[in-house]
């Protein structure tokens, strides 16, 4: 069993696992900071970034002004944004049988896979997970769609220029890999190929393996996955949550018995506290909002918004707050808050028990209501009619390179009484906000990520104990800001294994059974013999049929009756055709007993000699010797067939079969 | 091995579903239906059928309700709170959300408005439903160790399941009600080819094949839109929750295009309510209202209103839906009383109804009925029938068990004379045993099931290395020792048996003396033997040592001189009992001498 892994992000995980005759793809997450070294592309021309002054080599050269433009000191590139693939090279990714998919952000890289590498297996996911996944990706291809760019940088590409160029872009990984992003009839090509499926869903998958995702309570519809044949299971845990927000709760008591345990998705900000983090969120939004200024919220279009939404819910009548208008402005706001009330088989207990009132799940519906929150798809059309400030914006793109986020960082950068607050974590804010710099709005990062922490880690390996774990590098070592917490890495026994980017890892188990069938008829002419107490064998005699990676016994045919013709055969005619098979013998022969059932049998002329290892019965007047030993009989005599036959069988009465 | 029995309600008879499978020795209760037709004792399933001594729960595994219609839930709280089961009850979400309310809304009518007494209560009906738990599609939900249950999509209505009750190899699949054929609101029904040993599907509709959806729409809208537009009322008893938010969508869109202004009411305020546990369990719809429903939900209708009791005096047209859909009681009834008498006036009834309620005594012809207080009321609307209820037709039958490959079949939830064709049917073309039990009456079914074993990799790659080259006619036999073990079953080689078992090997070996006149030395006589037996055994590994013995294969021939007689050299021929049968040959083979012709 073999891990490839074709992705060095451990949140958005590319791993194939080659297990038994399958080959698995466990997620297919596409890495996006690659666009935080792009520049943001406005919806409206914004002089202030038409402005910004091409980057000048230090040995003076300028061909590389028209693709690179500085900004307070940081360059970037001035071209559509790209993303970062997960790795194509490293096997053959046509001969990939499935990709199983643990939430609808592990998914965002799956046109590139299934359109443009021979791809012809079945993409497994839940309901929710492809709904709201093809909401993340429309949002995205019409985000970017939508403002035309020109130009598409490449020069700066070239690995002799690149490595001339300043931090970040001197280092960034693979740039040759960075693709443009895909269209929507790619998009709706690669969804095409999924296939739904339920928590707790056993698939097989030729025979040989069975896939069931199990609800890992961190997004709706997000699922572990567990690969297993009949005497191998391996677990792949991608973006769990133990705290109690709105999806179902996480499944753990499936994960024991895992003789290899995956590990990826952890929280990003393993110091900060969800709880506190919201906590600071409605107090910032509250305070920018009573001295006038707006707030920006960056987000994504489903996920932690419905909890914010729900928390604000419960928060603004008494902050004071009921006539401030907030809108969630993007492409597929309408459908993100749509959808989120009908996965009610999803959700936790409180909100499935408010559905069999019935009532909507989320709160969201009663603010909209309410005309509390409002939803638009973009900033054009009936949102300029009805905006009024001071306001609250929820938005995309986290990463503030596209979508209406854009604008609203362009229109209220200017004013220190405005802020934009950080939710998602999955961009470092400081880099997000570089482009804009330099800024007067207030800038605050509450990032909330409910995904495990290491001591929630360390606990859930305690419960689960599975004989391997294997994860990230990035997990194995405290992170590179905090070297001496020592505490934020993974603790178990073994050590986990790591992985990096463009690693094939050797997934270490052995396996020692195989599940058979053995058919009826087989099974009832077995004759069992209780050799210890509780325990009984039967010598199987079989024929082995092995078709679609299962295996089954049956009855032997019985032989063809001889013909009957009385031509004279042949020497070569009478010689056994299947090699004979007869079972092994174990026990011993006690010679006193023996001799006695000779005698019965009409032997007289018994001798009995003892040896060193045993004894020697003779057979005076037959000229037979049999020498019985501990482990041993030998039986030697002249060649007369039934004499022979018959002491075989008197041998054999004191010996067991096997 | 027996493992099935059946009853205590379904049977031959619409009335109501309530089977009792026992599979493996596990004990499972399939619907627990009440009949809609009885007032009295008769209405719930007699449950000291199950089990006369000893309490249900310690019988049952587990209890399993198909849908929310009150023919296979009914009974419910009777069972679990009057007679006593606190074991676990399995449904849908949509089922567990819905079902509660109809049970809630039966009472009501039975206690409230009839004054009977010895029957369920709100609380009753609370604490029953604390003991269900609810199952997703496809999810294989483990009860215990052994016992493991997978629902399937029905369509029938909304959160209709089929249920598939596995032990170890052995299955049974329970249809419950379903539907074939997507209607306006929901999908067909679906199943894998899960090779049941046994289907238990409904049989409400063996004998129809029904002619298209499109044209029973088409006929109804004409006949709604006929007695509307001649100034006539139309009733349509319908059930809250299922058929009635389809001909809902049926009329809604009608009315639109062809711009009507009559009103459409719906009676009770279960409707709001009702269409919005459709807005919310939209993912149990069919596609295309799922794939709509963020620009436009089809359960927020334009044209139907609430009704209100005082709209019935009204005059003019007006299409009212009013519940229970079989005029036994409410709404429907009380309308109906006020309408039947003008000739002007249409009921519609579109499913079908049960023995003893009005609505199946006016489809059966009869114009005078004796109501309560021996009062006659004489029908003179117009009564249709059109059936819209979602039972799968003889076709749609058929289509399932092509669909499940089960190996035995059994009807329930129809009519005997019906079920007795379809059965014919099913056998002649699925060539599989199809029965049909009488209500309360026992089938057993006697399944031959193969016996999963653990077997070592060791020896079945040994084994498979073996039979690369398969060979047809020779089928290569395996070899193994099978441990049994407390309950489990492992197949290994007998070297790794004796092995575990601390056992050692005990070897038995026959030397044979075969003489064979040749006056030759002896190292010439052996090697006659050589090429003798060389030429005989093609197939076989003969080798000649530099000790001077011979081999074949493990067997050992050795020659040594007559101590008495030199022309007689005397051949020891030396075997393990696991070569007995070529070392038996070999002597006997040898016993024959010498060709001459070898020098």
């Amino acid at each position: 069993c073999f891990q490839y892994c074709l992705s060095g992000h451990p949140t958005l995980p590319c791993n194939v696992l080659k297990f038994k005759s399958t080959t698995i793809m466990l997620d297919c997450g596409l890495d996006m900071t690659s666009t935080l070294n792009f520049l943001p592309l406005p919806l409206v021309q914004s002089p202030r970034l038409s402005k910004l002054p091409g980057w000048i080599l230090k040995d003076g050269s300028t061909f590389l002004d028209k693709e690179l433009k500085e900004c307070s000191g940081h360059v970037f590139v001035d071209s559509v944004p790209e993303f970062c693939l997960p790795e194509t090279e490293l096997l053959d990714l046509s001969t990939v049988d499935v990709i199983l998919i643990s939430n609808y952000h592990c998914m965002m890289a799956l046109p590139y896979i299934t359109e443009y590498t021979g791809f012809t297996g079945t993409v497994y996911a839940t309901e929710p997970t492809v709904q709201i996944g093809r909401l993340l990706m429309e949002e995205l291809v019409n985000s970017i769609e939508r403002v035309p760019k020109a130009q598409s940088a490449s020069m700066w590409k070239n690995k002799d220029v690149q490595r001339l160029l300043p931090a970040p872009l001197k280092d960034a990984v693979e740039v040759s890999m960075w693709r443009k992003c895909y269209t929507m009839p790619e998009v709706n090509a690669a969804l095409s190929k999924i296939q739904l499926v339920g928590y707790s869903q056993k698939i097989e998958l030729f025979g040989a393996v069975q896939v069931t995702p199990l609800s890992s309570g961190y997004a709706l519809g997000s699922s572990n996955w567990i690969i297993q044949s009949h005497y191998e299971k391996v677990s792949y845990v991608s973006g769990s949550s133990l705290l109690t927000t709105h999806p179902q709760p996480m499944d753990q008591a499936s994960l024991k018995n895992s003789d290899v345990l995956i590990l990826t998705g952890l929280t990003q900000i393993p110091t900060a506290n969800p709880d506190g983090m919201v906590g600071e969120f409605c107090s910032n939004l509250a305070m920018t909002v009573r001295n006038g200024g707006n707030v920006l919220v960056p987000c994504y279009p489903s996920g932690v918004i419905y909890d914010l939404l729900e928390c604000l819910y419960q928060y603004i009548d008494s902050a004071g707050l009921s006539n401030v208008p907030f809108y969630f402005i993007s492409p597929v706001a309408n459908s993100s808050l749509e959808f989120s009330q009908i996965f009610a088989e999803w959700l936790c207990h409180n909100k499935q028990t408010k559905v069999y009132l019935p009532e909507p799940p989320f709160p969201h519906a009663e603010l909209i209501q309410t005309n509390k929150l409002k939803h638009y798809p973009s900033i054009h059309g009936d949102f300029s009619n009805d905006f009024k400030q001071p306001c609250v914006v929820f938005t995309g793109h986290p990463s503030l390179r596209f979508g209406d986020v854009v604008h609203f960082m362009e229109l209220w950068g200017k004013s220190s009484l405005n802020t934009v607050i950080f939710t998602e974590p999955d961009f470092s804010y400081l880099d997000a906000l570089a482009p804009y710099q330099p800024l007067a709005m207030k800038c605050v990062y509450c990032p909330i990520d409910t995904r495990l922490n290491f001591i929630q880690v360390s606990k859930l390996l305690k419960e689960v104990q599975p004989l391997h774990v294997v994860c990230p590098e990035q997990y194995t070592q405290p992170p590179p800001t905090q070297s001496h917490r020592t505490d934020l890495m993974i603790d178990c026994q073994p050590p986990p294994m790591s992985y990096r980017r463009a690693e094939v890892l050797t997934l270490p188990y052995k396996r020692r059974y195989e599940k058979i069938e053995i058919m009826p008829e087989l099974a009832d002419s077995l004759v069992p013999l209780e050799i210890k107490p509780g325990i009984s064998l039967a010598t199987v005699s079989a024929v082995l049929h092995t078709k679609d990676n299962k295996h089954v016994l049956q009855l032997p045919p019985k032989p063809p009756q001889p013909p009957a013709s009385k031509k004279r055969k042949r020497v070569s005619d009478d010689v056994p055709e299947c090699k004979p098979l007869k079972p092994l013998l174990s026990g011993s022969i006690p010679v006193d007993q023996f001799v006695q059932t000779l005698e019965k049998h009409g032997f007289s002329d018994i001798k009995v000699e003892d040896t060193a290892k045993g004894h020697i019965v003779l057979l005076q007047e037959a000229e037979t010797l049999i020498q019985i030993e501990e482990d041993s009989t030998h039986i030697i005599c002249d060649n007369d067939e039934p004499l022979r036959v018959k002491l075989r069988d008197l041998v054999l009465k004191f010996l067991q079969k096997f | 091995m027996p493992f099935f029995r059946l009853g205590p309600g379904a049977g031959q008879d619409v009335g109501r579903s309530c089977i009792l499978v026992s599979i493996a020795g596990k004990n499972v209760m399939l619907d627990c239906g009440m009949h809609m037709g009885y007032n009295d004792d008769r209405r719930f399933p007699d449950f000291s059928y199950i089990t006369q001594n000893g309490r249900l729960t310690d019988f049952l595994d587990c209890v399993i309700i198909s849908h929310f219609h009150l023919d296979h839930c009914g009974a419910l709280p009777y069972f679990s709170e009057m007679v006593g089961y606190d074991g676990p009850i399995y449904m849908t979400h949509p089922t567990k959300a819905i079902c509660p309310i109809l049970l809630e809304d039966y009472r009501k009518i039975t206690v409230d408005k009839k004054g009977e007494t010895n029957f369920f209560t709100s609380q009753m009906i609370k604490d029953c439903m604390k003991k269900v738990v609810a199952v997703h599609l496809h999810q294989t939900v483990q009860v215990d160790e052994e016992l493991e249950i997978k629902a399937y999509y029905a369509g029938h209505v909304l959160g209709a399941a089929m249920f598939q009750i596995k032990v170890g190899c052995e299955s049974v699949v329970y249809t419950g009600d379903y539907n074939m054929t997507p209607d306006r609101h929901l999908g067909a029904a679906w199943i894998d080819k899960c090779r049941p040993d046994l289907l238990i599907t409904e049989s409400t509709y063996a004998t129809t094949i029904r002619d298209s959806k499109r044209c029973r729409e088409r006929d109804f809208l004409k006949k709604v839109h006929e007695t509307v537009e001649r100034g006539g009322k139309v009733l349509i008893p319908v059930f809250a929750l299922g058929r009635a938010q389809e001909l809902c969508i049926l009329l809604e869109t009608f009315w639109e295009r062809m711009n009507l202004k009559a009103p459409i009411y719906f009676s009770t305020g279960l409707t709001e309510k009702a269409n919005h546990y459709y807005k919310l369990f939209i993912t149990w719809t069919n596609q295309k209202i799922r794939k709509t429903f963020v620009q436009r939900n089809m359960f927020e209708f334009k044209h139907i209103k609430a009704f209100d009791r005082a709209f019935a005096d009204n005059p003019g047209p007006m299409v009212v839906f009013a519940t229970p859909g079989m005029l036994h009681a409410g709404q429907s009834l009380q309308i109906f009383r006020k309408w039947a008498g003008n000739e002007k006036n249409m009921v519609i009834m579109p499913g079908y109804c049960v023995q003893g309620t009005v609505g199946h005594k006016i489809l059966s012809g009869q114009r005078k009925l004796e109501m309560e207080g021996r009062q006659i009321l004489e029908v003179k609307m117009q009564v249709e029938y059109m059936s819209f209820s979602a039972h799968a037709d003889a076709k749609g039958i058929m289509q399932l068990i092509r669909q499940a490959e089960p190996r035995n079949v059994l009807l329930v939830h129809g009519e005997a004379k019906k079920m007795e064709f379809l059965k014919q049917k099913i056998e002649q073309e699925f060539h599989v045993n199809c029965y049909m039990p009488a209500n309360g009456e026992t089938t057993t079914i006697f399944t031959n099931p193969s016996i999963p074993v653990d077997i070592s990799l060791g020896l079945l790659k040994r084994e498979t290395a073996i039979g690369l080259l398969p060979d047809v006619k020779k089928p290569k036999l395996m070899h193994g020792t099978l441990i049994m073990k407390d309950n489990s079953f492992r197949l290994v080689s007998p070297e790794q048996a004796l092995k575990e078992l601390g056992l050692a090997e005990h070897q038995l070996r026959f030397t044979c003396r075969v003489h064979i006149q040749d006056p030759r030395k002896e190292h010439e006589t052996v090697l006659r033997v050589y090429n003798h037996l060389k030429g005989v055994l093609k197939d076989y590994s003969v080798q000649h040592l530099p000790d001077g013995s011979i081999t074949v294969e493990s067997i050992l021939i050795q020659a040594t001189a007559h101590s008495e007689d030199q022309g007689t050299k005397v051949l020891l021929v030396s075997w393990t009992y696991q070569d007995e049968e070529l070392g038996s040959y070999l002597t006997s083979l040898l016993k024959k001498g010498l060709p001459q012709s070898t020098s």
